[in-house]
Formats: structure tokens, C-alpha cells, sequence
């Protein structure tokens, strides 16, 4: 039976893994090649780096972080942060990057997805959307979040599907942040409504939020960062947890 | 030991040769024929749309070239695919060097199948050390219809083909570069087969 994924979310900044990493057993807690082994070895099922590196050369950015990821880490993970063309993915993908997380420059151009998953595959086309409710209705934020679109959430789920994505990564800017629980009822509409896997993010606080995203929220993987970044919630006690609540599992 | 990996049009190479690198092989990827020809082991990996992958194959001969391999050869992913008859990925007649039919997962579930899955009923030197039921992660829409040649049995929506053996010719579905300390043995199993 295919379980439940739990995915640790590393922010990459120059290099460093941003948000206050404190782990006393790795030699240098900023290296993001270093936490997401130590992810890997706890039992993570996937990781994602965002690199949020602001540079002219961004691509070269990304392979060489794709680069040491992929030499170092023998679980899939998913590079995402400024990817808005075929040469940007082509070079992801080459380097070793399993897949590639697509924002704001779908949003800019839907046609991108379409070209992406002709060219690469949908397999390895993860859409993001940053959602967030406004005046009652969902509506897709670009730019990490802050700019907000006239797109509504649930539709343009529907579109990325129809246009070749492989996954769908949901953050909820409502839940982000604020360790209340994720979003599951959006959740649980998009996944029951469009049919690829989807990735829950935003509002993780408890192990009993990721029970109820993977049961009411109907998400197949559930990511999140400073939780597991503090050390509030270790990726064994989680899944050992779960797998006790009846969700499926890889321990 | 030379282990040579097939260079075609099929992506994701770059994973399974740093797999390799960590076991401490250094891997050529070539589709030059006496390459292929002398290697000790030959790698077929790959992630990507069949026909496209079969066409570029027969384009350059490598098709006839993988067939008449005597050394033990590895399908992986799409190279599992390719090393059976037809697939209905866009109606592609593939390699045909073991009997078996590649089908698109029926919609009752979500697809493609991206995880972590179980691998059971195993029984080929491949799998020498590995438990019954252990994980390993897929990411696929296509799967490859149970056989008499199969090896290994994965469910999701129903009972199909992981994994197959017909002579020196061995296929996963499933990505061992990817799948963590389980799949390092089934790749360490194959270079020592």
C-alpha cells in the first residue's frame, strides 16, 4: 500500500539553510546538504529546498545546490525558487533534482506548465500555490505569497492539472505560520476534485495536525519546516505516531 | 568492472550515476556499441515518455544492440517499460525481450503513483538481503501487467509487475537510486550479480 509522505522543507538562502536551525550533531547547521541528510537518515520520505538566493545567475545557484544535494542524499527531493523556463529545469533536472516546484512564473505563463511536462514528464512537475482566503473566496498569491492574483484556489488547481502538472504542492498563507492545523478543508476539496497527489504545507504545529491532514485534509504527503527545523516534533516520533493513529507509513 | 549506462533520450540519468558513485563505481554513459558490447554489467534507467525513448532507440540501433546483450543487464523505471513488448503509452511496440505487457493505470486512484509502496513475493538474486514488504518509491502512471517473469509484486489499484528477470535481463519499476538504504542493495545486489 503507498503510505503517507512527511516532508521537511528546507529554505536556502546563499548556501544556508535559513530560519533558526539548531542541531548540535551536524558539523555545520547552516549546510542544507548536511540537514537534509540528517532528514533522510530520521526517516524523512521526500525533502523540498526552496532557494530563495536572490542573484543574476540564479540557475547556477540552483544546480549547484541540485548538485550536492543529489551526490549526498539518497531519498527524492524537489528544488524549487525562481524557475521560470525550460533551461531552468533542464539544468535542475540534469544535475539530479528528482523534480522541480513551479510558482509564480506559472502563474505569469500557464502555457510553462504545458511545455514543461511535453518536455520533461508530468512526473516531475510539482505545481506550488500559495492560497489565501480573501473576502471569503481562495484566491493563488504569487511572489511567495505577498501578491495576491484574481486566480480562485480550487480552479486554477483544476487548470495545473489539465495543463501537465504531476503534483500539486498547496500552502495555505491563512495557516502559514500560525501552528494551527492546515487548512483541510481546501485540502480535502482540491484533492477530492482534481486527481493528483497533493501536498499540504502551512499551519503544522502538533502531530495531531498531520493526523487530521492525512484523514479530514485527504493529503497524500504533508510538508513543513520549522517544526521539524526547532526540533518541537521529531520525523520518527511523528511517523511512529501516525503509523499508531492508522495512517500508512514508511518506518 | 566496467558497468556502462545507456545514453538515450530518456532523463534522470544524472541520479542513478551518483547512486553508483557512492558504491564506489564509476559508470560510462555511452551508446556506443562495443561499449555497450564489452561492458561487465549494462545500467537501463531513465524516466520519460515511450515512444519518444523507443524511437530514439531504434533511430541509433541501440534497440538490436540491447537485445542481443549477454551480460546481466538492469532496466529501471521506463527501461523496466521498454524491455517489454508493447506499452500503451502511445501505442509503442517496445524491445519485446521479455513477454510482458506495460498498461496505464486505471483512474480509481490517483495517478501518477508518487511514494512509497511495499515490494513482495520476491525471488531473483536481485532482491538477496532485501525483507519482504520493504519500501522502496515509484513515481509512474503505466505499470507493467503481472507475468510469469515477474519477480516482485507491488499494489496499487491493483497487483502488478515491480520487478522482472527473464535471463540475464532484469527490470524495477521502482527507483533504487532514490530509495534509500533498501534501494542501495538492490543496486549493490546487481553489481555483484
Amino acid at each position: 500500500m503507498l503510505t503517507k509522505r512527511i516532508i521537511p522543507c528546507l529554505d536556502v538562502k546563499d548556501g544556508k539553510t535559513v530560519k533558526g536551525v539548531n542541531f548540535l550533531n551536524l558539523r555545520d547547521a547552516g549546510d542544507p546538504v548536511e540537514l537534509g541528510a540528517l532528514y533522510s537518515q530520521q526517516g524523512a520520505d521526500e525533502l523540498v529546498f526552496l532557494d530563495i538566493t536572490a542573484t543574476l545567475e540564479k540557475r547556477k545557484t540552483l544546480v549547484e545546490l541540485v548538485k550536492r544535494v543529489a551526490q549526498n542524499i539518497n531519498i527524492p527531493f524537489t528544488i524549487g525558487g525562481g524557475i521560470g523556463s525550460i533551461e531552468d529545469v533542464s539544468a535542475c533536472l540534469n544535475a539530479g533534482a528528482d523534480k522541480v516546484s513551479v510558482n509564480s512564473s506559472a502563474i505569469k505563463n500557464p502555457a510553462l506548465i504545458d511545455q514543461l511536462s511535453r518536455e520533461f514528464g508530468n512526473q516531475c512537475i510539482v505545481v506550488a500555490i500559495d492560497t489565501r482566503n480573501v473576502e471569503g473566496k481562495n484566491l493563488v498569491h504569487s511572489h511567495g505569497g505577498t501578491k495576491p492574483t484574481t486566480l480562485d484556489t480550487i480552479e486554477w488547481a483544476k487548470e495545473m492539472q489539465e495543463r501537465g502538472a504531476g503534483e500539486l504542492l498547496l500552502t495555505s498563507m491563512d495557516k502559514d505560520g500560525t501552528k494551527s492545523g492546515f487548512a483541510n478543508d481546501l485540502t480535502a476539496y482540491i484533492s477530492t476534485h482534481v486527481s493528483l497527489p497533493i501536498i499540504a504545507s502551512g499551519g503544522a504545529g502538533t502531530m495531531e495536525h498531520f493526523t487530521d491532514v492525512f484523514t479530514h485534509g485527504k493529503a497524500d504527503a504533508a510538508l513543513a519546516a520549522s517544526i521539524f527545523h526547532f526540533k518541537e516534533i521529531g520525523i520518527p516520533e511523528l511517523k511512529q505516531y501516525l503509523s499508531r493513529e492508522g495512517i500508512h507509513m514508511r518506518l | 568492472m566496467k558497468l556502462a549506462i545507456v545514453k538515450y533520450n530518456a532523463g534522470n540519468i544524472q541520479s542513478v550515476i551518483y547512486a553508483l558513485n557512492r558504491l564506489g563505481i564509476e559508470p560510462i554513459l555511452t551508446d556506443d556499441v562495443d561499449e555497450l558490447r564489452s561492458a561487465d554489467k549494462v545500467l537501463f534507467p531513465g524516466q520519460g515518455e515511450a515512444s519518444n525513448a523507443m524511437n530514439y532507440l531504434r533511430n541509433k540501433g541501440l534497440d538490436k544492440v540491447i537485445k542481443d546483450l549477454k551480460q546481466p543487464v538492469f532496466g529501471i523505471c521506463i527501461g523496466q517499460q521498454l524491455l517489454c513488448e508493447h506499452s500503451e503509452e502511445n501505442n509503442t511496440d517496445c524491445l519485446g525481450i521479455i513477454p510482458a505487457k506495460v498498461k496505464k493505470f486505471p483512474p480509481l486512484d490517483k495517478v501518477p503513483q508518487i511514494g512509497w509502496n511495499t515490494i513482495t513475493d520476491l525471488k531473483s538474486p536481485l532482491f538477496k538481503g532485501i525483507d519482504e514488504g520493504s519500501y522502496v518509491y515509484f513515481v509512474h502512471s503505466y505499470y507493467v501487467e503481472a507475468n510469469p517473469f515477474q519477480i516482485g509484486t507491488t499494489n496499487y489499484i491493483l497487483p502488478y509487475a515491480c520487478a522482472l528477470q527473464k535471463d540475464n535481463f532484469y527490470a524495477v519499476q521502482f527507483h533504487p537510486e532514490k530509495s534509500s538504504e533498501v534501494g542501495e542493495q538492490i543496486l549493490r545486489n546487481f553489481i555483484e550479480l
